[in-house]
């Protein structure tokens, strides 16, 4: 591998390698044992163990870590020309665009059955009669404090099959259920999230500069605000399943609310590791220069991708 | 380790260890026509019940099994990986690039590729069976009534949804990052445009997918209502959401293989492609279209009036860049010198049997006339005209017309031009008459018929079958090519032939471009 980046090879071309193979194991392994776990819990006597989705989860990040570990070497290694650094940036935008979409298929949900669907059920446009017939004396509103099923009476009294027991909460986390605008936190993630986005360019601008601490700091500043973001969303869904009653099951108002703030809690995990990761090797190994640091820069992309989504989430889970 | 540069690893870990865009794009061809071979073998099991009205062989549960699994092997197992495995091998060749962007991801994508559909297929033997719900598996079927198995499905999905995303980043950070120096985006060959415009559709509708099957194990395991009216969702949500993925997943399929036509026609009618630009254009018209039209197989379930004409007329539109393409196509062959070697026999059976599926698709997007058609066999025969006689045979076609290049032997002509014309009879004869006994009124999906469907039936069973033995003398011709063909070293094997993967060596060396050519 040494004589790689001298050879009159323009483009780096990587060497055989065992890190998909590896990577494979990891992602079929923890795959098939999530399916397992969920079909033993649900279709089984309950009793279900993640521990092969555990297994193949760790045998995937310790892949990963070799896999990030391996590229970072070569380029420390001075491997990767301007035209492979290129590669990375394209793949990292188009890799981002993809979780947009996918953050799209549930926000079409919500759109569709808040616009469409919802007051179809409730009797408007097209759908008088499935009201009259099947939902009787179910009214539309959203958040949806009532489902269907519990406006005709619970699912003895459905006409339809049964398709699950749906509970909704007593309160939602709307901004019109406040008490009081500052015990709001929704709120104050908005603004932490925001804040981060502010922090981390500071922090692109201290590297730009050549000022390693101020980089470090205010990095470390994004990484805090990550955490704290994290922290305040265990507290609210914790607030939801104690005291507001709403859970994955109240209707697809707690369908919806949890899955489109879960994802976005989840890839905010994902890009404050990541951040993290970036701080770590900035301060311990001191990589990134004012010109070459591509580690920081995607994990820059994804932060303010997530911050972006988050404001499409305050507005149409939130506010509206 | 050591010097890659001349030649491959020896033994097994060459192909589980590659990075090498060639070798992948080899195991992409194997594996998709492994994938087509059991796909087919389910069709068969198909075609046999239908023979005869009343149950013949097997129990109408298990049928719904096979007719799933038979759509969604071929979908997503065989056509899919298999212009995959063509984009590997053929576009740092047609740009002049010493191998894909990202080598290693190259080689994740397609190894998580095998298991997911080993899963998919053990689901055949798991308890309550494999999923039965259809390849659309719409719910509630694929909630509610769906068997156990439906959860590896689900991750089946989400794993070769990874494999397509991941192998359209590499293909796109290839197109627009690795072209030669000189090669324009308007001097691409066409095949390379319409995987690039192809690429851009996977990577943005595989995650509404991914979203889909999400809610379903949401809905399935964790007490969600997505897709249930009794807690305010909506089982029609799932069908929007699912078309949303699966109206460009359908040009995703097609636009590969409108490129390798055009890459064909040309050479074998010795004359460049008529309207370059027009075609670009046009896929890049079609990719846009297909993103506003996903709800014209869904006009039965009830939608408002306004939204049944909004899809009809923007279907209607797609008909206008496709028409475009065919014209280029004909005029292409409009005074050329022609041959019909069997990599053009394959592509003027596809122009000819595309266009009628083009036109049959044209009667369904007609609203008002597609409340009859819904879910009967013309749909069928619709979807197979476009996918077998499209997709496939212009894979065949390219099969055929690049085998020579990657292997340095030339495949048997006779051999080949029988397989074309017992494909193109056996095609025929399997789907033309469902046109017939669709529009007399029979339902697709199901094992058993009223009396009157029977001689079509029997016609369609006896093309399928011959249809499936020709494969056979297909896979034997290429083993047979491998192996002991007649040897050749002409860079340019086709003298029609343009483009820059027919000035490198035949056979084309492990790597290839390692200098970037110069284009003019």
């Amino acid at each position: 591998m040494s004589d790689q980046a001298t050879t009159h090879e323009k483009y780096y071309v990587p060497e055989k390698s065992a890190m998909a193979a590896l990577a494979t194991i990891g992602l079929i392994t923890s795959t098939f044992g999530a399916a397992t776990a969920m079909n033993q819990a649900t279709f089984g006597n309950g009793e279900s163990s993640f521990t092969t989705m555990y297994i193949g989860l760790c045998i995937f990040a310790a892949t990963l870590f070799s896999w990030f570990r391996t590229t970072i070497k070569e380029n420390l290694a001075g491997m990767n020309s301007a035209q492979l650094k290129k590669s990375y940036v394209i793949g990292m935008f188009w890799f981002i665009f993809s979780e947009v979409m996918f953050f799209a298929a549930f926000f079409g949900a919500l759109f569709y059955v808040r616009t469409l669907a919802g007051p179809w059920l409730a009797g408007e446009g097209e759908g008088g009669a499935w009201n009259h017939l099947l939902w009787e004396g179910f009214q539309y509103s959203w958040p949806m404090m009532q489902t269907p099923q519990e406006a005709v009476g619970g699912v003895s009294n459905q006409v339809m099959a049964n398709m699950g027991t749906f509970t909704s909460a007593h309160k939602s986390m709307a901004f019109a259920e406040v008490d009081a605008w500052y015990q709001w936190l929704p709120m104050w993630n908005t603004i932490i999230l925001l804040t981060s986005s502010g922090t981390v360019h500071i922090a692109h601008e201290g590297l730009l500069s050549g000022n390693r601490s101020r980089f470090n700091l205010w990095l470390g500043i994004t990484v805090a605000l990550g955490v704290i973001f994290l922290s305040l969303q265990v507290v609210e869904y914790y607030e939801a399943y104690a005291h507001f009653g709403l859970t994955l099951n109240s209707g697809i108002y707690g369908s919806t609310f949890f899955m489109l703030t879960g994802f976005h809690g989840f890839h905010v995990a994902m890009g404050t590791i990541m951040l993290a990761i970036q701080l770590i090797r900035s301060l311990k190994a001191g990589h990134f220069t004012s010109d070459d640091h591509f580690g920081f820069e995607a994990s820059s992309w994804y932060w303010h991708f997530v911050d972006v989504v988050w404001v499409g989430l305050f507005l149409f889970v939130y506010i509206l | 380790m050591g010097d890659h540069h001349h030649g491959p690893a020896k033994g097994l870990s060459r192909w589980l260890f590659t990075t090498n865009h060639k070798d992948i794009g080899t195991m992409y061809l194997w594996f998709s026509f492994a994938m087509f071979i059991l796909g087919g073998a389910f069709a068969m099991i198909i075609r046999a019940e239908l023979f005869q009205p009343g149950m013949q062989l097997v129990e109408p549960a298990f049928f719904n099994q096979m007719t799933t699994l038979h759509g969604l092997i071929m979908v997503f197992g065989a056509i899919m990986p298999s212009f995959v495995g063509l984009a590997n091998w053929m576009i740092p060749m047609m740009i002049g690039a010493p191998d894909m962007a990202l080598p290693r991801m190259n080689n994740w994508s397609f190894w998580i590729l095998p298991p997911a559909f080993l899963i998919l297929a053990s689901t055949l033997f798991m308890e309550g069976g494999a999923p039965a719900f259809g390849w659309t598996f719409y719910a509630p079927l694929s909630t509610t009534y769906a068997p156990p198995s439906v959860t590896y499905f689900i991750f089946s999905i989400h794993v070769l949804g990874l494999s397509s995303i991941m192998g359209s980043i590499n293909i796109i950070a290839t197109v627009m990052n690795m072209r030669a120096p000189g090669m324009t985006y308007m001097k691409m060959p066409l095949f390379v445009w319409t995987w690039l415009i192809t690429a851009f559709l996977l990577v943005a509708v595989m995650p509404v997918l991914a979203g889909a099957v999400t809610m379903m194990l949401m809905d399935i395991h964790f007490g969600t209502s997505f897709f249930s009216a009794a807690g305010g969702g909506d089982p029609v949500l799932f069908q929007h959401v699912f078309w949303f993925f699966g109206h460009p997943e359908v040009y995703i399929i097609i636009l590969p293989a409108f490129g390798v036509v055009s890459q064909i026609i040309p050479a074998f009618s010795r004359k460049p492609l008529f309207g370059y630009a027009s075609m670009v254009y046009a896929t890049a018209a079609i990719a846009f279209l297909s993103f506003i039209v996903w709800a014209h197989h869904m006009y039965t379930v009830g939608m408002p009036i306004a939204g049944e004409l909004f899809f009809m007329y923007a279907t209607m539109l797609i008909a206008v860049p496709t028409g475009v393409k065919v014209f280029n196509w004909i005029t292409t062959m409009w005074r050329g010198s022609m041959t019909f070697e069997t990599p053009m026999l394959f592509c003027i059976g596809f122009l000819v049997l595309f266009t009628i599926g083009g036109f049959t698709g044209l009667m369904l997007s007609i609203a008002p006339a597609d409340f009859q058609y819904h879910d009967s066999y013309f749909v069928v025969a619709h979807f197979h005209y476009v996918m077998v006689a499209g997709a496939v045979f212009s894979m065949t076609a390219a099969v055929y017309y690049w085998l020579p290049k990657w292997c340095g032997r030339m495949y048997n002509e006779t051999m080949g031009k029988t397989h074309f014309w017992i494909s193109f009879i056996g095609f025929n004869v399997t789907f033309f008459p469902q046109h017939f006994v669709g529009l007399a009124g029979m339902p697709r999906r199901i094992p058993d018929y009223a009396l009157q469907f029977t001689d079509f039936n029997m016609m369609s069973s006896i093309g399928a079958f011959i249809y499936g033995a020709s494969q056979i003398l297909f896979l034997y011709n290429v083993i047979a090519t491998i192996v002991a063909g007649k040897p050749t070293s002409e860079e340019k094997v086709w003298d029609g032939a343009e483009g820059l993967e027919w000035t490198v060596a035949t056979p084309a060396p492990y790597h290839t471009f390692e200098t970037p050519p110069a284009v003019r």
